[in-house]
């Protein structure tokens, strides 16, 4: 008897994550809108606590990246207005956020939006740092390309210029 | 939690954590002085960022400090109502910009000493120092690469500025001494497993800062004794005039908020 009420128990939570994660997939980046903080790979779990509250682990990309705390106030605002019940968001430090997680849908996103997309996995930092490989310029794809800046217009991006077609473009760094 | 662990003393734990985060606090408000005024645009964004992350790591860190001391402080009453004598953080944080050479060297040398810091605090066994240190660590490797390329083509560039970052590498070596040298607070944490070995960390610092120096074509001065202790709450004057700056706000309007 108990076990059946645990599995109705267990569908209704079940339902409540799954439109959850729903309500999140429609939460956009303040920071580049094209993309949701799903695809971003910021959402690090959706579950149901003993307690009945419905808990959101949240990552941040940079620590000191001050949309951070607009991203949870857009995650309260789309659970609230979703009716998910009670819920609580969580800052979830560690592991630390990697642009690995960013997914694939998220990676053609960021490029038709004009942004290079982090090209290497970050298990070989050593790489990533030395930074020898030309990136391909978003708009006509020359490799003849350069770094303008380590640090572009919010922390997790870099200046680069085209100097086949004379545009600047940014990167999302590896981290 | 984290505290079960390691069995420490709070209160050692807290100034532990604090002079960590007031490192990273100090010298994010110090850069943060470029902002507009760097040599060239792709600079101010550069420095701006650098100084982001840096309150980044701050904020973190005094706000787990807070926890740890458990009399109802948080980040902001800790960065806005503290005065000079419990601020911890080692003096070279709070060492004048100068011009933008001195501060790439000033930054050179804390990037160099954070990443080493960090990478060996990732494996702390306080689990929340070690995920902290983790997650800071990816982005202070930015921050090297950034204030060590600068380094690299301002010593190896014209005689005007390679004469001057050699003469802010002999003004700023001697504050390197502080960060390196253990008192009874780093012995505890690297004895507890909840800090790195300084001499480790110094060992590494040192090769690196060698061969960063080698290709800036710099020469390396050498160490003097030092006689002063930020990591104690003792300061140069400078950090006077960084803390009125940044506490004015709240000190006049008490709990102002946004």
């Amino acid at each position: 008897m108990s076990a059946v009420i645990f599995r109705g128990e267990e569908r209704v939570a079940t339902a409540r994550v799954a439109a959850a994660w729903q309500l999140l997939a429609s939460v956009e980046d303040p920071e580049i809108p094209a993309l949701s903080i799903v695809d971003l790979g910021l959402v690090r779990f959706v579950e149901v606590r003993p307690g009945g509250d419905l808990e959101v682990g949240l990552s941040p990309t940079y620590v000191g990246c001050p949309a951070t705390e607009v991203i949870r106030r857009s995650v309260q605002d789309a659970l609230r207005q979703g009716h998910v019940g009670n819920f609580k968001v969580t800052n979830v430090l560690s592991p630390a956020w990697s642009s690995d997680w960013i997914s694939a849908d998220g990676r053609r996103k960021l490029l038709e939006y004009g942004i290079v997309p982090p090209d290497q996995s970050v298990s070989n930092m050593r790489d990533v740092l030395r930074g020898t490989h030309p990136l391909a310029c978003p708009r006509c794809q020359s490799l003849d390309t350069e770094m303008v800046s380590e640090f572009g217009s919010t922390p997790c991006k870099a200046l680069h210029r085209c100097r086949a077609c004379l545009e600047p473009f940014e990167y999302f760094k590896c981290i | 939690m984290s505290l079960a662990a390691p069995k420490v003393d709070a209160e050692a734990l807290f100034r532990y954590v604090l002079r960590l985060g007031d490192l990273s606090l100090v010298l994010g408000q110090r850069l943060g002085e470029w902002v507009g005024h760097s040599p060239a645009l792709e600079e101010d964004l550069g420095l701006a960022n650098i100084a982001l992350d840096l309150i980044g790591q701050a904020r973190l860190l005094l706000t787990y400090a807070g926890e740890i001391e458990g009399r109802g402080r948080d980040e902001d009453k800790l960065a806005y109502l503290r005065e000079q004598g419990a601020y911890f953080n080692a003096i070279l944080a709070e060492q004048p910009n100068g011009d933008f050479g001195q501060t790439i060297v000033r930054q050179v040398l804390i990037d160099a000493f954070q990443l080493e810091l960090y990478e060996r605090m990732a494996a702390s066994r306080d689990g929340r120092l070690a995920a902290i240190a983790a997650k800071s660590m990816k982005e202070v490797r930015y921050h090297l690469r950034y204030s060590s390329d600068w380094l690299v083509r301002l010593g190896d560039g014209t005689a005007e500025s390679h004469a001057r970052v050699q003469s802010a590498l002999d003004l700023l070596w001697p504050y390197t001494v502080e960060l390196f040298a253990p008192d009874d607070l780093d012995t505890l944490m690297a004895e507890r497993g909840i800090g790195p070995e300084l001499a480790e960390v110094h060992a590494a610092w040192s090769a690196r800062i060698d061969a960063i120096l080698t290709e800036a074509t710099l020469k390396r001065p050498a160490d003097r004794p030092h006689a002063w202790h930020g990591k104690r709450g003792q300061h140069s004057e400078h950090l006077g005039y960084i803390l009125a700056e940044m506490q004015h706000l709240q000190r006049s309007y008490p709990d102002a908020r946004w």
